[in-house]
């Protein structure tokens, strides 16, 4: 029973893997062989799931759901921790992790491990958990279970025999996995008659319930209708309700040492109940944070501008509510001359803005333009003050004595076919190489330092062009660096359009403003005048292109049949011109804008 | 033929309702005859138009006249019962389609039973469409005792591979010929031309335009080539087998007609088309009547497959295909299918459209107070005549009659 249940009746474990190497079909399976849910259930909870989770089969939010299984004529009860699949929320995956006493390595027999899963891996190690090798996927006929096996085994030190071989289609192995958890993973071990203290692994804001806080008790207990203390903040809440998830939230009588489940204490923003956050009682609470907890750094920036400037009040109202459920997201108003009014937002990473920008189209009906994604530069003046820049229109105009812009390490694993072609895009992306090893005969893992502003751009999709697809790609923050870095102009007919400025490096300067100005001549209509375009550098001009004058706009039979139809097309013409935007005289429509601001990068996460 | 344009269903009986009634006895009334036959398709063509093979049955070309004759009827009926005044016909048209496909006695024969039902207003101008290939002296001659006034001449080029292209069958050499027989019969002449067709050079419409010239006819059409959705030659230039338009092109070749045709003593008087005095009538005499009542938004019925309307700020159009328009006819129901009737904002639109378009302009008091100051604009840009805006109406200079649409959609 939970609140009662002896510690070393529990197992708390979460899945690491891959996205596509079956993760929640697997899980899925464990909810039905343990008997939590019914095949018909698990289709529904299956559609009740988000739509963009769905789409892109990643898991956007964890969850934790207690599932009974009998071991030797014992009952145990376990605690499937779920852990975001994407390098953008590394930091909840830590958080994941600390919840759990092992983690499930989960590969799939004909792929072999990815960069993904080994970051995580490392994360899992990093926290000593026990490490249960599962190769899944064993009914595909490309499977190579001895191959991968092998692989992992080495990857662990642990017999490749011991890997063990489950198909989450089929369901066989999977009784044996959870006979492996039982006898494997160690019982939580705690203080249970300490002052209470449990860590938040997770935050989720529920239109009905408010927030929804994902914990995982290590020592002492929590009680319903208790005071608790967030210790980061010093906030106090009352505990209106406690309980497991199983796989509905049922209330409970309270959680004790080792147990995982949530609390509901009525606060309607996520950023009141942070992940990492130790919760403790109000009155007598522990002193001592558990710890790791961090505050969320954006590390990617994009202005949103609704392409109706009306919408401008609807889209600060999504912003905010979205923001319930996402304490990363931060934001602040932005004007620009060409966009209008909108936010400067900051993201984890590019899949965060790809996320947040959907769901902002999606669930609140928006249409935004979204600005080329752009990290966070320290810049030193010559007088020696410092200023952040994250837009580039903020770039300052007086001289400059060194700029400073994130790095990452970046961990590439690919058949070894394709170093060469790695190391070739790696060294044109401004990458420091660290060190590579061959994790199987074929299979290599390099080791990279990059600037973050060029995997921002479009890494990624290179990457997999030059790997056929083959190349998997982790990465973390890693410091600052100098760099050469200068603003990169486009001037309409003289003016210049802000959204299109760009911070790059000097080397890159002129190939941006050449394909700038390319783009921006095929996506501009030809106007009544002549349009020049140009790419600068300050007053320097580095590119150039012409948008030819239109010389004719009419049509010209228009007889008696013709008239209605004529009007119709007149009128959509003109309703079409009051969407553009006037760049002094030039009419340029919001899809030049969307499409000259869209990189090809912003594909490259979808596909990941 | 472009599919219709989205309207309201027009009631069976073809009753117009009471907001046409005002200012009636001031519109002119016109007549469009419909003959929707051709040999061939030609593969820019777009018209509502169909070779024998392609017509229905229980429909046919010796049976058309009947069948628009019998619209006529109707229309008078509908327009009497719907309270208009009686007006005799200003002008009548009859186009295609290829209107010469039917024997000159049949166009004769529709044209009586306007005359019978309507009345012709005196000094009313009848034209018809005519191929240059196709049309004999006779025919002409028919056409001139049977009333008709003015013969329209599909000569589109004068160079063979430019015909070619737009899949046109007749001898260039035959358009002179026809052209002395029409003026022979007495009866006024215009000849259409096409420019901008895939593979014709600069030289080639200035050839084009000087033949035609050679002709001494007293009216020009001159038409950019437009690749309508849906036609054969759109497909081909899909797929790359033709080279797409070019505007720029098209924009030369205008200028180049402007000033071929204004030597040749030619004054435009709309975007499309020019007339200059000649055969004893002035150059104003020698326009179109019938297309400048559809530019001054009079009334005009249009009998016939696919055939648009328009009476009192109400347009309809009829149903597209021969065999459908022929049930409703022969029922005796309204062969329209769809109409609508103009707000006052929707006509003013229409008129700005329209009357931009011609040599004597819009008056600058129709335009919408809030409008009237975008002229200043647009004679500072060289779009509109400085003079004539002064003189309280807007008219496009060269320029602006190629750019006429960019102009409307800043008045309206």
């Amino acid at each position: 029973m939970p609140a009662s249940t002896d510690p070393s009746l529990l197992r708390n474990f979460c899945i690491i893997a891959h996205i596509d190497h079956g993760k929640s079909t697997l899980a899925d399976r464990m909810l039905q062989a343990t008997g939590v849910v019914t095949p018909r259930e698990m289709k529904a909870q299956y559609l009740d799931r988000m739509d963009i989770e769905r789409e892109r089969g990643i898991t956007i939010k964890s969850q934790a759901v207690r599932m009974p299984w009998r071991a030797d004529g014992t009952d145990f009860a376990l605690n499937m921790i779920d852990t975001p699949g994407h390098v953008d929320f590394t930091y909840e995956v830590s958080r994941s992790l600390a919840a759990c006493e092992g983690a499930l390595l989960l590969v799939d027999a004909a792929q072999g491990i990815e960069a993904q899963t080994l970051a995580n891996l490392y994360l899992a190690l990093e926290n000593d958990l026990a490490i249960i090798p599962v190769l899944n996927k064993i009914d595909l006929p490309a499977a190579q279970p001895e191959k991968y096996a092998e692989e992992l085994g080495n990857l662990i030190g642990e017999d490749p025999d011991r890997v063990l071989r489950v198909s989450g289609k089929t369901g066989e192995g999977v009784e044996a996995l959870l006979d492996r958890i039982v006898e494997e993973i160690p019982a939580p071990v705690g203080q249970p008659d300490q002052a209470s203290r449990a860590m938040i692994f997770d935050s989720v804001f529920d239109t009905y319930r408010g927030v929804v806080t994902y914990v995982r008790v290590v020592d002492g207990d929590l009680k319903p209708r208790e005071r608790i203390k967030m210790m980061s903040t010093g906030a106090e809440h009352e505990l209106l309700e406690i309980g497991v998830i199983s796989p509905e939230p049922k209330p409970t009588k309270g959680l004790g040492v080792g147990e995982v489940g949530y609390l509901i204490t009525g606060v309607k923003d996520v950023r009141q109940s942070r992940v990492g956050d130790t919760v403790t009682a109000a009155a007598k609470g522990a002193t001592q944070e558990l710890g790791g907890y961090e505050d969320p750094k954006p590390m990617v920036f994009s202005g949103l501008f609704p392409i109706d400037g009306s919408d401008y009040p609807a889209l600060r109202d999504a912003l905010e509510k979205l923001q319930l459920n996402d304490a990363a997201l931060v934001w602040e108003p932005e004007t620009s001359a060409a966009l209008g009014f909108g936010f400067r937002c900051g993201f984890l990473g590019l899949l965060h803005l790809e996320i947040t920008r959907e769901r902002l189209e999606r669930e609140f009906d928006l249409a935004l333009i979204s600005t080329a994604p752009s990290v966070s530069y320290d810049v030193t003046l010559e007088d020696n003050t410092e200023t952040v820049v994250t837009n580039p229109s903020e770039f300052p105009e007086g001289k400059i004595k060194e700029i400073r812009e994130p790095m990452v390490s970046a961990t590439i694993l690919a058949p070894s076919d394709f170093v060469g072609a790695i190391m070739e895009l790696c060294q044109s992306k401004r990458g420091q190489m660290g060190g590579m090893d061959y994790l199987s005969e074929d299979r290599v893992e390099l080791r990279y330092r990059l600037p973050l502003a060029e995997i921002v751009l479009d890494f990624f999709d290179q990457l997999k062009s030059k790997t056929k697809g083959y190349a998997s790609l982790d990465w973390k923050a890693d410091g600052q660096e100098a760099a050469d870095l200068v603003k990169v102009d486009v001037l309409l007919q003289g003016e210049r359009v802000d959204a299109f400025s760009a911070i790059t490096h000097k080397d890159k300067a002129y190939s941006y403003g050449v394909m700038m100005a390319g783009k921006l001549k095929d996506l501009i209509p030809r106007q009544q005048y002549e349009v020049p375009i140009q790419a600068a550098i300050g007053s320097r001009i580095i590119a150039r292109e012409n948008i030819r004058a239109m010389r004719k706009d009419v049509l010209s039979k228009c007889y008696g049949g013709d008239i209605s139809r004529k009007r119709k097309l007149l009128e959509k013409q003109k309703e079409g011109k009051k969407r553009m935007k006037m760049v002094g005289r030039v009419e340029v429509p919001q899809e030049a804008f969307v499409a000259a601001l869209s990189s090809d990068s912003s594909s490259a996460d979808k596909k990941k | 033929m472009p599919a219709q344009p989205e309207g309201d269903a027009a009631p069976a009986d073809g009753l117009l309702p009471p907001s046409v009634l005002p200012g009636a006895q001031d519109r002119r009334l016109s007549l469009y005859v419909h003959v929707p036959f051709c040999s061939v398709r030609c593969g820019y063509c777009d018209f509502n138009t169909y070779t024998a093979q392609e017509l229905g049955p229980g429909v046919s070309q010796e049976a058309y006249a009947a069948d628009a004759e019998t619209e006529l009827r109707f229309a008078r009926s509908v327009l009497v019962d719907s309270g208009l005044p009686h007006r005799p016909l200003h002008t009548v048209f009859f186009g295609g389609g290829t209107p010469t496909r039917l024997p000159a006695e049949d166009l004769v024969s529709i044209l009586g039973t306007a005359r019978d039902q309507f009345g012709l207003a005196p000094g009313a101008e009848v034209t018809t469409e005519a191929n240059p290939d196709s049309v004999t002296a006779q025919d002409l001659r028919v056409l001139a005792d049977g009333g008709f006034t003015r013969v329209s001449f599909g000569m589109q080029s004068a160079v063979p591979h430019v015909l070619a292209a737009l899949d046109r069958t007749h001898d260039p050499r035959n358009v002179g010929r026809v052209v002395e027989w029409a003026k022979e019969a007495g009866l006024s002449v215009s000849v259409d031309l096409i420019y901008g067709t895939p593979g014709e050079s600069l030289a080639d419409w200035d050839r084009s335009v000087r033949e035609a010239l050679s002709y001494e006819p007293d009216h020009v059409s001159a038409y950019s080539l437009i690749v309508e959705d849906g036609t054969r030659m759109a497909a081909q230039m899909r797929r790359g087998e033709l080279p797409g338009i070019d505007p720029d092109d098209q924009a030369d070749k205008y200028e180049l007609a402007e000033s071929v045709l204004a030597e040749a003593g030619f004054e435009w008087y709309e975007i499309s088309n020019w007339s200059r005095e000649a055969h004893g009538r002035s150059a104003v005499e020698n326009r179109s009547a019938h297309n400048l009542a559809y530019w001054h938004n009079q009334d005009w019925w249009g009998v016939g497959p696919g055939a648009h309307s328009h009476v009192g700020g109400v347009r309809w159009w009829n149903r597209k295909h021969p065999v459908p328009y022929t049930n409703a006819v022969r029922a005796g129901r309204s062969p329209a299918v769809g109409r609508e009737a103009l707000d006052e904002e929707t006509r003013l639109f229409e008129r700005i459209m329209l009357e931009t378009r011609t040599a004597d302009g819009l008056p600058v008091d129709a335009l919408p107070a809030e409008r009237r100051s975008e002229v200043a604009g647009l004679v500072a840009e060289g779009l509109v005549d400085g003079r004539a805006a002064v003189g309280g109406r807007v008219v496009l200079t060269l320029r602006g009659r190629l750019l006429g649409d960019a102009v409307v959609r800043r008045l309206v």
